[in-house]
C-alpha cells in the first residue's frame, strides 16, 4: 500500500507594500469603519512600543520587547478572536492581549515588574480567561491544546488560540502541540509570527523547511501562510481559521510573515547580527504604512485624521503611563498571597518573617 | 469492606472521583484501553468513556502543558506518566508553568491537577524506571507533593489531591504496589493533605519516612522493641508542605530522630527535615540525627539493586549507633 500526500504553501496577501488590492478582497472588508479601527489599533500600538522603549530606556520599567512591524499580526488576530475565546500568548503580543482586554497600563505594570498585569478582565468585563504572558518558549503551545481539549469535551464552541515565533517553532512543546490538536480534532489555532529572527539567529538557520507553514502537514492539520504585513490577510485567515475550529473541523496552523524592526528586546543591540540593508528593505513592506495607503485609495483616510489620531494616541498613552506610575507596588507580602490557595503553617511563618523584615528595610514603616 | 492493594485503592481513588465529578478527567499514555502500564486506571474508559479518558500521544512535555490547559477551564485533570524517570521532559511545564500560574496572574487562573507517577526502584525495572526524586519537586515553590504508603492512605490522599486547587505531584511507590492487602471503604473520604501521620507510638526514637521504606522501617520498629527500644514511626506522606511540627512534637518526647527515605541521601528531604528539627529542638536532642538513605550514586541496574536498597537491618542499625551516642 502506498501513502502519498501533496501539499502545497502559498501566501495569502490581499494588499502589496504600497497598499494596492492585488486580488478581490474578502466580502467583509467592504466594511471601511472596520479597517480603520484596524488602522486606529495599529497605530496606538505602535506609538505605545515607541514609548514603552522610551520608559526602558529612562529607567522606569524592565527589560521590553518591541512588536516594531507586528502589528497587523497581532490587530488582526485579536480582533478576529470571540470574546470568549481563549487566547495564550507569548511575550511579543501586546496588541492581541491589547484587543482582549489587557490594556497598555497592565502591559506596562506586567514588564515595570508587577504580577498585576497578569490579572485584566475581557472586554465585556468579565475576568478574562487568557493566560498571562509566556516567556518559556514554546510552552504555550500545550496549554492551549489542553484549553481546547476541555472546550471539545464540554462541546462548547469556542476556540483557543495561541501564538508563537518562528524560533518557538522549533522546541518539541510546539511540535507536541500541533501533533495533539491535530489527532484530537481539537479547536484550536496556531500563530506563527514569523518575524524572521529568533534574537540573533535567522529563519534560514532555525529551520530547513521552505516554509513554517507545513510543519503542519507532519501533524494532519491545515497550514496557511499569509503576509503578516498585510491585515486584511491577517483577519481573512485567521477567521476562517477560527470558523473551521469552532464548527469542529479542527486545528490550523497559520505562519504570519513578517519582520521584526527592532530589537529583540530592549537589553538586545540587533545591529551586531542585523544587516542595515535588510531592515531598511522591510520598511519598505512594514503593516501600517500599507493600510494607511489603501485607506487613503478609498478615501476614507487622510493627513487631518491622521493627525488627529495621532494626537489621540499620545493622549491614550500617556493616560496608560500615567496610571502605571501612579500604581503603588503592592505589600510584599503579596508574594505569599496568591501562592497556594490557602497559606500553610511554615508559609505563614514565612509571610509573617518577610513582613518583619520589610518593616526593618523601610525602619519600622510598613503600608 | 474490600481488601485492595496500593495500586487496586489508586484505581479505586479514580473511580470515586471521576462518577462523583464530570469535571475529572484522566489523560496519559497507555491510560486509556490499556489501562495503564501498572493498570492503574484499568476500567475507567469503559465507565467514563474516552473523552474523559485520553490516551494521548506519547510526549510528556504535551501532557504536562495539555493538563495545565485543562485545569484553567475548570477540570480537575489527573495525569499519568508512566515512571516518575519519565518525568524529566516535562519538568519545564511543571515548574515554569504548572507551579507558578496562580502567583503570576495573582490567583486569575488556578490549576487544580494532578500529576500521578509511579516512583523508586527494586522491582528488577530496566535503566530510568526506578528514579526516586521527590526532592526535586519539593524544592519547587507552588507544588505540594504526596507520597502515600499504603492502600488506606493511597486512597484517601489522592482524593484529597484531585480535591485540590493546587498543583499536587502524586508519587506511588511501585515496589508495593502490590505487595500488602488493606481494607480500605470506597467512601469518597478524602485524608487531610500537608499532615503526617503517626503510625506508632513510642518513647525512645522518632522515625520518619514515606513511600515504600515506611513498611521497612515498621518492621525495624518491631525488631527494635524486642530489644527494649521503643520507636515511634511516622509517615510523612505530604513531603511539601512539610508537617514539622508532628516530626518537632515527637522528637521532644523521644529526644532522637532517624531519618529513613530511599531516595539519594545528599540534598534530599531528609537533610531538610533534619535541618528544621534542629533548629527547633536542637536542645532537646540526645543524640545526632541519623539518615538512612540511598547513596549518591545513579541507581545500579538490577543484579545489584539490593545492595542499595534500605533493608530492615539498615534501619535497626543506624538506629542501635543513634541510641549508643545519646548523651
Amino acid at each position: 500500500m502506498t501513502f502519498t500526500s501533496k501539499s502545497a504553501v502559498t501566501q495569502v496577501q490581499y494588499l502589496d507594500d504600497e497598499g494596492n488590492v492585488v486580488q478581490p478582497l474578502p466580502a467583509w472588508a467592504d466594511d471601511l469603519d472596520l479597517l480603520i479601527n484596524f488602522y486606529k489599533n495599529m497605530v496606538l500600538v505602535r506609538t505605545y512600543d515607541k514609548k514603552a522603549i522610551a520608559l526602558q530606556r529612562t529607567g522606569q520599567m524592565g527589560t521590553y520587547p518591541s512588536h516594531l512591524g507586528a502589528e497587523a499580526v497581532g490587530i488582526g488576530v485579536g480582533s478576529a478572536m470571540a470574546v470568549d475565546d481563549v487566547y495564550v500568548p507569548y511575550y511579543r503580543d501586546m496588541p492581541t492581549m491589547m484587543m482582549r482586554g489587557a490594556s497598555m497600563a497592565h502591559n506596562l505594570l506586567y514588564w515595570g515588574g508587577s504580577e498585576r498585569g497578569s490579572y485584566f478582565n475581557r472586554p465585556d468585563g468579565a475576568l478574562s480567561e487568557d493566560f498571562p504572558i509566556c516567556v518559556p518558549i514554546a510552552t504555550q503551545c500545550t496549554h492551549a491544546a489542553g484549553i481546547a481539549a476541555a472546550f471539545k469535551l464540554r462541546g462548547e464552541r469556542r476556540v483557543a488560540v495561541t501564538s508563537i515565533g518562528d524560533g518557538g517553532t522549533s522546541k518539541g512543546d510546539f511540535l507536541e502541540a500541533i501533533n495533539c490538536a491535530g489527532a484530537w480534532q481539537l479547536p484550536c489555532v496556531f500563530v506563527i509570527n514569523n518575524n524572521q529572527w529568533a534574537i540573533s539567529v535567522p529563519r534560514a538557520i532555525q529551520c530547513g523547511a521552505p516554509t513554517l507553514a507545513q510543519k503542519a502537514v507532519g501533524a494532519g492539520i491545515p497550514g496557511v501562510q499569509v503576509d503578516g504585513n498585510d491585515i486584511i490577510a491577517v483577519f481573512d485567515v485567521m477567521k476562517k481559521a477560527l470558523e473551521r475550529a469552532r464548527s469542529g473541523k479542527g486545528a490550523t496552523l497559520i505562519e504570519a510573515v513578517s519582520y521584526r524592526l527592532s530589537d529583540h528586546t530592549t537589553a538586545d543591540d540587533a545591529t551586531r547580527y542585523r544587516p542595515a540593508e535588510e531592515v531598511n528593505d522591510a520598511w519598505k513592506r512594514e503593516p501600517v504604512k500599507r493600510l494607511r495607503q489603501y485607506l487613503h485609495h478609498q478615501g476614507v483616510w487622510n493627513e487631518d485624521k491622521e493627525l488627529a489620531w495621532q494626537s489621540e494616541c499620545n493622549q491614550q498613552v500617556q493616560a496608560a503611563v500615567e496610571q502605571y506610575l501612579a500604581t503603588a507596588k503592592e505589600p510584599p507580602e503579596a508574594m505569599f498571597d496568591y501562592h497556594f490557595e490557602s497559606l500553610s503553617e511554615p508559609l505563614a511563618s514565612q509571610r509573617e518573617q518577610l513582613i518583619e523584615k520589610a518593616m526593618r528595610m523601610a525602619g519600622g514603616e510598613h503600608g | 469492606m474490600a481488601k485492595v492493594t496500593l495500586l487496586e485503592a489508586v484505581n479505586m481513588a479514580l473511580h470515586h472521583e471521576m462518577a462523583a465529578d464530570e469535571n475529572v478527567v484522566c489523560l496519559g499514555e497507555d491510560i486509556g484501553t490499556n489501562g495503564g502500564v501498572f493498570r492503574a486506571t484499568v476500567g475507567l474508559k469503559d465507565k467514563f468513556g474516552f473523552r474523559r479518558v485520553m490516551d494521548t500521544p506519547l510526549a510528556e512535555g504535551l501532557i504536562g502543558g495539555l493538563t495545565i490547559g485543562m485545569a484553567s477551564q475548570g477540570l480537575r485533570p489527573v495525569a499519568e506518566f508512566q515512571f516518575q524517570g519519565f518525568i524529566f521532559p516535562a519538568m519545564e511545564q511543571i515548574i515554569c508553568q504548572a507551579a507558578r500560574m496562580r502567583s503570576r496572574t495573582r490567583g486569575r487562573i488556578t490549576l487544580p491537577l494532578v500529576y500521578r507517577a509511579p516512583f523508586g526502584g527494586f522491582i528488577h525495572a530496566p535503566e530510568h524506571h526506578s528514579e526516586s526524586v521527590e526532592a526535586l519537586f519539593a524544592h519547587i515553590p507552588g507544588l505540594r507533593v504526596v507520597i502515600p504508603s499504603s492502600p488506606a492512605r493511597a486512597y484517601g490522599l489522592l482524593l484529597a489531591a484531585i480535591r485540590s486547587n493546587d498543583p499536587v505531584m502524586f508519587f506511588e511507590p511501585k515496589r508495593i504496589y502490590r505487595t500488602n492487602r488493606h481494607e480500605v471503604a470506597d467512601d469518597g473520604q478524602a485524608l487531610p493533605l500537608d499532615v503526617a501521620f503517626i503510625l506508632r507510638e513510642g518513647s525512645d526514637i522518632t522515625l520518619v519516612s514515606w513511600g515504600a521504606s515506611v513498611n521497612e522501617t515498621l518492621l525495624a520498629a518491631d525488631r527494635l522493641a524486642d530489644e527494649g527500644i521503643n520507636a515511634e514511626v511516622i509517615d510523612l506522606a505530604t513531603i511539601k508542605p512539610l508537617d514539622i511540627d508532628t516530626i518537632v512534637n515527637s522528637v521532644r518526647k523521644t529526644g532522637r530522630l532517624c531519618i529513613v527515605h530511599e531516595a539519594a541521601k545528599s540534598f534530599g528531604v531528609g537533610a531538610e527535615i533534619a535541618t528544621q528539627v534542629q533548629e527547633q529542638c536542637f536542645y532537646e536532642l540526645k543524640a545526632p540525627i541519623g539518615r538512612v538513605a540511598g547513596y549518591d550514586v545513579t541507581m545500579p541496574y538490577y543484579q545489584n539493586e539490593q545492595y542499595y536498597q534500605i533493608h530492615t537491618d539498615d534501619v535497626v542499625l543506624e538506629v542501635k549507633k543513634i541510641m549508643e551516642r545519646s548523651a
